[in-house]
């Protein structure tokens, strides 16, 4: 498994697996983002000590099987009904920290009813939402957040406004209510933007523990498969054209 | 600087190249080994220009890499 | 005991307080508002959580979710609602998660209209939702049956771990007849859920799902669902039997139908008429034995149904031809009066 190396006297780790990540084998593609954003939620809940009361929700899409990488209590959602389900959690058990983890399908064609109104009710929980314009899992479908002119499986010819729509702004939306605390959105293209992510997403979760409520964190991602591009590309391609559709930052912070 | 020592998982590494890329002093590279999924792992090419700044580990979507860095000596401090 | 006049919805609901009711998560819709209502004013006073949800597809995941971290979770709503639900019911069923949901039946299909109807049978007890699942279905026909039968479903609902329905119509939920209503449940004797997602602390983590991407996992998880089936097959089948000792023709109707039926055995018997009923309270599982035994005996077995057709069909697999099995409905929410019932009987009768 591990390359044996004998660490030598002297050295510290400071790199190493989250307490709250679960031995499993990741299901993920190679290089896609979702690897890091799922860890840097894992790191949050360790950073926290809130394991033993978390409870999270799966989605359906590249991320359906969360609740095999993590080690606390999971709920697994029909597609787009995560943030119901966490409202019914919450509701239910105000003493839990529950998050959801959705797609842009998830959260933002399917399941924008449901999304929209637990952000205008104020629920007190963490949603974190990964967008990478394009259906994963089924193979590469136009997405709510597919930008114009890009390819997919449903617009083979590329996405045209006049028959497609424009890419929705869903966490601008959002950020227009009463209801949010905390809407940003943010990417993990590069160290500085994972390190500024992880920011963002301690946040979401301590919003939750101060009941300061509904708390968002939108993560640009990467979907090399679907892209038909390398890891590296697509992460530059998220760098250099889906920031530009996309900007980063703090949509909503009621402090 | 100190000096540091990049742990690699093989049969986690699915040889994305986002550490390769993201090494500051190009310590990463592609190894000749498979691991049992197919994948090209990944591992210390130039291990003497490794920091342990584990920007690597950072982008790292596996959780593949452990990152050890040498602890300050007191001359030093 | 007191005995208190109350209109059918609001019995349910306070049926469902004093059963240990901790979430509510509702969408208007007629016939059921004042079951909506009754809840928002009197849920939170005692405890419990009451949320309008912004449909009827949100409220069955809101359902979900509180019944997975626990708690006794219902909601509410008629028809075109229920259909709403069924994707949420389906995952309820396979997650084995207890809860009630009451179905007040309106005209349909599509919109329909808001009269009484039975058009959800076919609905109810054939899945409704997708994959091989039962829910518990219990039958009221009158008011304080509703109410006793509200207490039932969470118990039956908690001890299987099987979702449970209340079918009853907008007569049912209109109607105001006197009801004793049961002590409040003591919460020591609702049954502990070590399976909830209440924070893995100090044991494994408990996972909520109705997935497995591998089929020999899959059919494992059915046959779970399948054997709790039987189980209750055996065990809880409920039906009420009216003047059948002696029947040559008998009745089959449940809910507001099965009451109308009553009366029109009484007035068939003062013309000399040998019919009695067999009222079924659960529709799921069917009291298919107790059909079959009657069918030995009589000549007739005439199902009536707010519908075009829907009990009749298990009828007639629990008579398989020892008697005769004519149908009698009404559709579109047109309540027949017994009289016009009588004059059916007498179609039938030799």
């Amino acid at each position: 498994m591990r390359t044996e190396v004998a660490i030598p006297a002297g050295y510290k780790k400071v790199f190493g697996r989250p307490r709250a990540l679960s031995d499993a084998r990741s299901t993920y593609c190679p290089g896609c983002h979702h690897g890091i954003i799922t860890r840097l939620v894992a790191e949050a809940i360790d950073e926290l000590g809130i394991l033993e009361r978390t409870v999270g929700i799966s989605p359906v899409g590249c991320a359906v099987f969360l609740d095999r990488f993590f080690n606390c209590d999971f709920v697994q959602a029909a597609h787009g009904r995560a943030c119901a389900v966490a409202t019914g959690i919450k509701r239910a058990r105000p003493d839990l920290v529950v998050f959801t983890y959705q797609g842009d399908g998830d959260l933002a064609a399917i399941g924008t009813a449901e999304t929209v109104h637990a952000a205008n009710r104020g629920e007190n929980i963490t949603v974190i939402f990964v967008n990478n314009g394009i259906y994963g899992m089924t193979g590469g479908e136009m997405a709510p957040t597919t930008l114009p002119g890009q390819r997919t499986t449903t617009t083979p010819l590329g996405r045209e406004p006049r028959l497609h729509g424009y890419p929705l702004k869903i966490s601008e939306m959002l950020a227009q209510l009463e209801g949010p605390a905390y809407i940003t959105r943010q990417a993990v293209f590069d160290y500085r933007h994972i390190v500024r992510a992880k920011q963002a997403i301690l946040k979401a979760f301590r919003n939750q523990l101060e009941g300061k409520g509904f708390s968002l964190v939108e993560i640009l991602s990467t979907c090399p498969t679907n892209w038909r591009m390398t890891p590296v590309e697509a992460g530059r391609w998220v760098a250099e054209h889906v920031v530009k559709v996309y900007p980063l930052g703090d949509l909503k912070d009621v402090g | 600087m100190p000096k540091g020592i990049v742990v690699v998982d093989k049969e986690r590494c699915k040889g994305c190249g986002l550490c390769i890329e993201a090494c500051p002093f190009g310590v990463l590279g592609f190894s000749s080994e498979y691991n049992s999924s197919g994948y090209r792992v990944v591992y210390m090419e130039h291990p003497d220009k490794c920091t342990g700044c584990a920007v690597c580990a950072n982008v790292c979507p596996d959780v593949a890499l452990e990152v050890y860095r040498q602890e300050p000596t007191k001359e030093a401090a | 005991m007191s005995r208190v006049l109350m209109r059918g919805n609001e019995a349910i609901a306070e049926a469902a307080i004093r059963s240990g009711l901790k979430c509510y998560f509702c969408y208007p819709i007629t016939p059921q508002g004042e079951l909506v209502e009754y809840m928002a004013k009197e849920l939170p006073k005692r405890g419990g959580v009451f949320l309008q949800a912004e449909s009827e597809v949100a409220a069955i995941n809101m359902v979900y979710g509180a019944a997975a971290a626990g708690v006794r979770a219902m909601t509410s709503s008629s028809s075109p609602g229920i259909s709403l639900k069924q994707e949420g019911i389906s995952y309820i069923a396979m997650a084995r998660l207890p809860c009630v949901i009451v179905n007040m039946m309106r005209g349909g299909p599509g919109l329909g209209n808001i009269a009484p109807a039975q058009g959800d049978y076919f609905q109810s007890t054939k899945g409704g939702g997708h994959g091989d699942y039962h829910l518990i279905v219990l039958a009221p026909s009158t008011v304080p049956e509703a109410a006793e039968l509200v207490r039932l479903a969470f118990d039956l609902s908690d001890r299987y771990r099987v979702p449970a329905m209340i079918l009853a119509d907008g007569m049912i939920g209109q109607m105001m007849e006197p009801v004793e209503l049961p002590e409040p449940v003591d919460p020591k004797d609702i049954p502990e859920r070590p399976w909830a997602v209440t924070g893995a602390k100090g044991r494994p983590k408990n996972v909520i799902t109705s997935f497995d991407l591998e089929p020999e996992g899959l059919k494992e998880m059915n046959l779970v669902l399948q054997e709790t089936y039987r189980e209750i097959e055996r065990n809880e089948v409920r039906w009420e039997e009216v003047e059948t000792e002696d029947a040559e023709l008998l009745i089959v109707a449940y809910g507001t139908m099965g009451r109308i039926a009553k009366t029109v055995v009484r007035l068939a018997r003062q013309e000399g008429i040998k019919v009695g009923l067999l009222r079924p309270i659960t529709l799921w599982p069917f009291p298919y034995e107790p059909v079959r035994k009657l069918a030995e005996r009589v000549r007739t077995v005439l199902t009536v149904e707010l519908s075009a057709g829907q009990m009749w069909e298990d009828v007639r697999l629990a008579v398989e031809g020892r008697a005769e099995t004519p149908f009698y409905g009404e559709l579109g929410g047109v309540v027949p009066p017994p009289k016009r019932i009588l004059e059916e009987v007498k179609k039938h009768a030799h």
